[in-house]
């Protein structure tokens, strides 16, 4: 594609600012994964189904194979990458590693985004909660039940910091 | 914790830090410089010919590098390999490009090489393809009836191959039964569904002559000897890499035309290439599971003794023989005496070509299908005969005193105890009461079932050929390097290898390295897939382990100047005994190996040592898994109440890895019996061609698994591990379906076919109802 039909955008991904030339149809994941070099963020059925591809966008989590990365322009970013503070891992990646809550782990870095978004909205989820906001993530794996339990030690986990 | 109390302890994945991080390096995840993008045109027809395919406008697409049709590369690439199978066997050819016509929806027919990811598609649309339709065969009992259309014409008709196995006195059983129960089972075809997709990168490094294929696979040595066979290249030319590999299930336990097709671009154009399977393309394109559709007739006393089984079966093959096809169905057969003793039994098995994807190894690998199928027909006789289907299975178990038990068809379980897992599985589940609440709750109009299955499964390929290779390595610095052919994707043998070995040599998990997956790497290898990781691979590097905890003895005798003998060895450490403090680590003797300066007679340097292990005889994990559902005849919607599994796969290596591989099983056992099916029209159009219309189970749609263990050890390994892979997905399905079953016992239902969609069972109480309902069908 020629350069005069590419677009300027200019996203904000895990705090650092990026600007690129990108065909209109470029899709976001690919951004991150082609362009940006991101490959944390995983495709698995392009269709919004499985959410391998799941990340932070301005503090909700989407799907990124169903957005353009002209979509994007402006926001801000969080993919499994930015989650851990430098050597410190977030408490949903230690309580992932602790309870077992991953096998192959390409579903992943979307099931933790997924797990955190919940628990920004929600910080003390019941287990039915917990499967519910899950339900949009697949896991050919595990069976869920350690990813359960995963998000419940890092609700908790989270919870008795915020309280100290 | 003691590190010598490593085996059998819940240890954190050492896989895991990568995987959190986002870090872990897929297929698609490995960028080479200068890759070019490949892209795939599949026939949107299940059966034609090819009369003509223009390429010219893909060819002069900007970006386009190349096109490849199937007519002129077929004399390049050999054609994909199959194994397994008897002398009835057809092999029809099955090119990695389809020639002059294609016999599936999904069939590769030409390939567009290209710059960049986006533009190879592009591409694909200008390829004009010219068909002349063939008349359509896509459901295998037509494909055998007189009249069918012939899939591959060098053969009268649409038979794979046969087998007709009789075992024990058939006539006499059926003869001296009280009754005899007949049922026909279908078990669905069923997607694998690995979150990741396939995917191949190639790279042809001309100056060595070595080309470089990492394949999203399970068997990268494998894949190795095929590919150079393929290609016409010697092994040492061909370098595979499994990189993170993101689920199997056996889907990625082949040989795929992808990826000859890609280590044959790298050849030609001398540069990297990459294919990354879409999910529409997996769907299509990547072997299906089970795919059985059979008649059971099962002879029976009164009480409930299994006098004879009879199974008479067509496997649903699709159009090709993918690695392992012809090596499924017959484990049906082997398997289908399940956990009981049964005198007599036949299987006699038709597979059928059909105009759809292959169908091969899907986990639990035609095990699944032999425990449907007697754990349904103990169900249903115990509900002809009125007795607890829990009686009927005691009745027919072998007692623990009778192992090695011999089953009529030939196998040899090694060691069980049946009546401990179920008795267990009863007590937590609260049989008793629970069968008090369902006839209370009948009155009430709801509709409660209990379900069980005792399951019992063969794995740990196995004997004969199925050995796997390991290789411990204690360098001068005193770390570890353990290398295992075999190739785990998920399953944590990084770990649990570690585990073996820090056990063994007494040194700390961190100082210890496991590497897989990489055919430059690891000498030799099978690779990962029949619960055979550890209860194989495991058992080759605990023997290699072993090997270098005696040289080290060896060598510390020489240093020490004592009898080996007078040697202890405790934490990692050989002294003498009764003087504790003189005495060397084993970092220290694997210094002093590398060093070789003062080594006994003929001993070679370096404290390392190799081993294989091929085992006498499969292992026989067992359990029981009990299911309790709560089913709305009004809306057809089925609530799983209760899940108990009581697994035995003897040994434990860690236990938090076991519950990981059981709870993964059962949900994937479950979506058979609920919510997976793979469905081709008569056209042979794929009508379930994305996860929009594949349904997977979901978190919300399960129950929290009640998991415990019973622990049998096998003497078939030092060990006495047997396999954990599989055990969950063979023993969950008829536990589901029974208790759907059971539950609308009071309409009369006596079977009902996978999936158990509400739907199915909507219609199915509507039916009874208005056929005046209770009656018994």
């Amino acid at each position: 594609m020629d350069a005069a039909t590419k677009k300027k955008v200019s996203i904000r991904i895990n705090g650092v600012e990026h600007s690129h030339e990108v065909e209109p149809r470029l899709l976001l994941v690919h951004f991150l994964r082609d362009v940006i070099g991101l490959t944390g963020t995983h495709i698995g059925c392009e269709t919004s189904i499985c959410g391998a591809c799941t990340i932070m966008l301005d503090n909700a989590a989407v799907k990124s194979c169903t957005v353009l990365a002209v979509q994007a322009d402006g926001a801000d970013l969080l993919t499994i990458e930015g989650l851990a503070q430098g050597e410190k891992l977030h408490p949903l990646q230690e309580a992932f590693w602790e309870c077992h809550g991953l096998q192959c782990g390409y579903c992943t870095p979307g099931m933790i985004l997924c797990a955190h978004q919940l628990l920004l909205r929600n910080p003390q989820p019941a287990e039915d909660e917990i499967r519910h906001a899950l339900d949009g993530n697949l896991c050919r794996c595990t069976g869920y039940q350690h990813i359960v339990d995963a998000v419940q030690q890092a609700a908790k986990r989270m919870g008795q910091k915020t309280k100290k | 914790m003691p590190v010598s109390k490593l085996v059998g302890a819940k240890v954190k994945r050492r896989e895991d830090p990568r995987l959190i991080r986002g870090l872990g390096q897929y297929v698609d995840d490995i960028n080479l410089p200068n890759t070019l993008h490949v892209a795939i045109l599949r026939s949107p027809h299940a059966h034609a010919r090819i009369k003509s395919i223009e390429t010219d406008a893909a060819r002069r697409h900007p970006g386009v590098v190349a096109v490849v049709t199937g007519a002129e590369i077929k004399d390049q690439i050999g054609t994909l390999p199959t194994s397994g199978g008897n002398e009835t066997l057809r092999v029809p050819k099955h090119y990695v490009l389809a020639a002059d016509k294609v016999c599936h929806v999904g069939e590769g027919i030409a390939a567009v090489v290209a710059e960049e990811r986006y533009t190879a598609p592009d591409a694909l649309d200008l390829i004009r393809v010219e068909y002349e339709l063939l008349p359509v065969v896509s459901d295998p009992e037509k494909a055998l009836a007189p009249g069918s259309p012939v899939i591959h014409s060098e053969w009268p008709d649409n038979v794979a191959f046969r087998s007709d196995l009789k075992h024990g006195n058939l006539a006499k059983a059926f003869k001296e039964a009280d009754k005899i129960i007949t049922q026909r089972l279908v078990h669905q075809r069923l997607a694998p569904i690995a979150i990741e997709p396939r995917g191949v990168l190639a790279h042809y490094l001309s100056s060595d002559k070595e080309l470089t294929v990492w394949s999203s696979t399970q068997i990268p040595h494998m894949l190795k000897s095929h590919l150079s066979q393929m290609l016409k290249l010697s092994e040492k030319q061909v370098r595979v890499i499994a990189p993170e590999v993101g689920g199997g299930f056996g889907s990625k336990l082949n040989v795929y035309a992808e990826e000859g097709l890609l280590g044959y671009l790298a050849l030609k154009l001398n540069c990297p290439v990459k294919w990354t399977e879409g999910r529409r393309e997996n769907i299509q394109a990547t072997i299906h599971g089970r795919g059985q559709v059979g008649d059971v007739e099962a002879a029976v006393k009164k009480d409930g003794t299994i006098l004879g089984l009879r199974y008479k079966v067509i496997a649903d093959i699709g159009a090709y023989h993918q690695l392992f096809t012809p090596a499924i169905p017959p484990f049906t057969g082997l398997m289908l005496s399940g956990c009981y003793k049964i005198p007599a039994i036949s299987i006699d098995l038709t597979a059928a070509f059909t105009n759809k994807m292959s169908t091969d190894a899907y986990r639990g690998a035609g095990r699944p299908e032999a425990t449907y199928v007697i754990e349904r027909m103990v169900d249903r006789i115990a509900q002809e005969l009125r007795i607890d289907p829990v009686k009927v299975r005691k009745k027919n178990f072998p007692k623990p005193a009778e192992f090695p038990f011999k089953t009529a068809t030939g196998v040899a379980y090694d060691s069980g105890n049946y009546q401990l897992a179920l008795n267990k599985a009863l007590k937590i589940v609260g049989y008793e009461k629970l069968r008090r609440d369902q006839k209370r709750l009948r009155s009430q109009r709801r509709y409660l079932g209990i379900g069980l299955s005792t399951y019992v499964e063969i794995c740990a390929m196995g004997p004969k050929g199925m050995w796997e290779y390991g290789k411990v390595e204690v360098e001068p610095t005193g770390k570890v390097r353990v290398l295992s052919g075999a190739s785990p994707h998920g399953q944590g043998q990084e770990t649990s290898f570690a585990q073996i070995v820090a056990d063994q040599l007494g040194v700390e998990m961190d100082d210890i390295t496991v590497i897989h997956g990489d055919t430059a790497a690891v000498a030799k290898g099978i690779g990962t897939f029949g619960s055979r990781a550890t209860a194989v691979g495991g058992i080759a590097i605990y023997q290699a382990a072993e090997k270098v905890k005696e040289k080290a003895r060896e060598l510390a005798s020489h240093f020490l100047e004592v009898d080996a003998d007078d040697l202890v060895f405790s934490d990692g450490r050989f002294s003498v005994k009764g003087v504790p403090k003189k005495g060397l680590t084993v970092q220290q003797i694997a210094q002093e190996a590398h060093r070789a300066k003062n080594l006994p007679k003929k001993m070679e340097p370096r404290l390392s040592a190799e081993s294989t292990f091929e085992p006498s005889n499969f292992t026989f994990p067992f359990g029981t898994h009990i299911c309790v559902v709560e089913v709305e005849p009004q809306t057809g919607k089925i609530g799983i109440k209760k899940y108990v599994a009581v697994d035995d796969c003897g040994k434990v290596i860690n236990p938090l890895l076991v519950d990981g591989q059981i709870q993964g099983g059962i949900v994937q056992g479950l979506g058979q019996a609920l919510y997976e099916e793979v469905v081709y029209d008569e056209n042979g159009q794929l009508l379930t061609g994305s996860l929009m219309n594949y349904a997977l189970p979901r978190a919300a749609d399960l129950p929290r698994l009640n998991l415990t263990r019973t622990e049998t050890p096998t003497p078939v390994n030092p060990l006495g591990i047997k396999g954990i892979g599989e055990a969950g997905t063979i023993g969950s399905t008829p536990a589901v379906v029974n208790a759907v079953v059971d539950a609308l016992a009071p309409f009369g239902v006596t079977h009902i076919d996978m999936p158990l969609t509400p739907q199915k069972i909507w219609s199915l109480c509507q039916e009874t109802k208005a056929a005046g309902s209770g009656g018994r069908r």
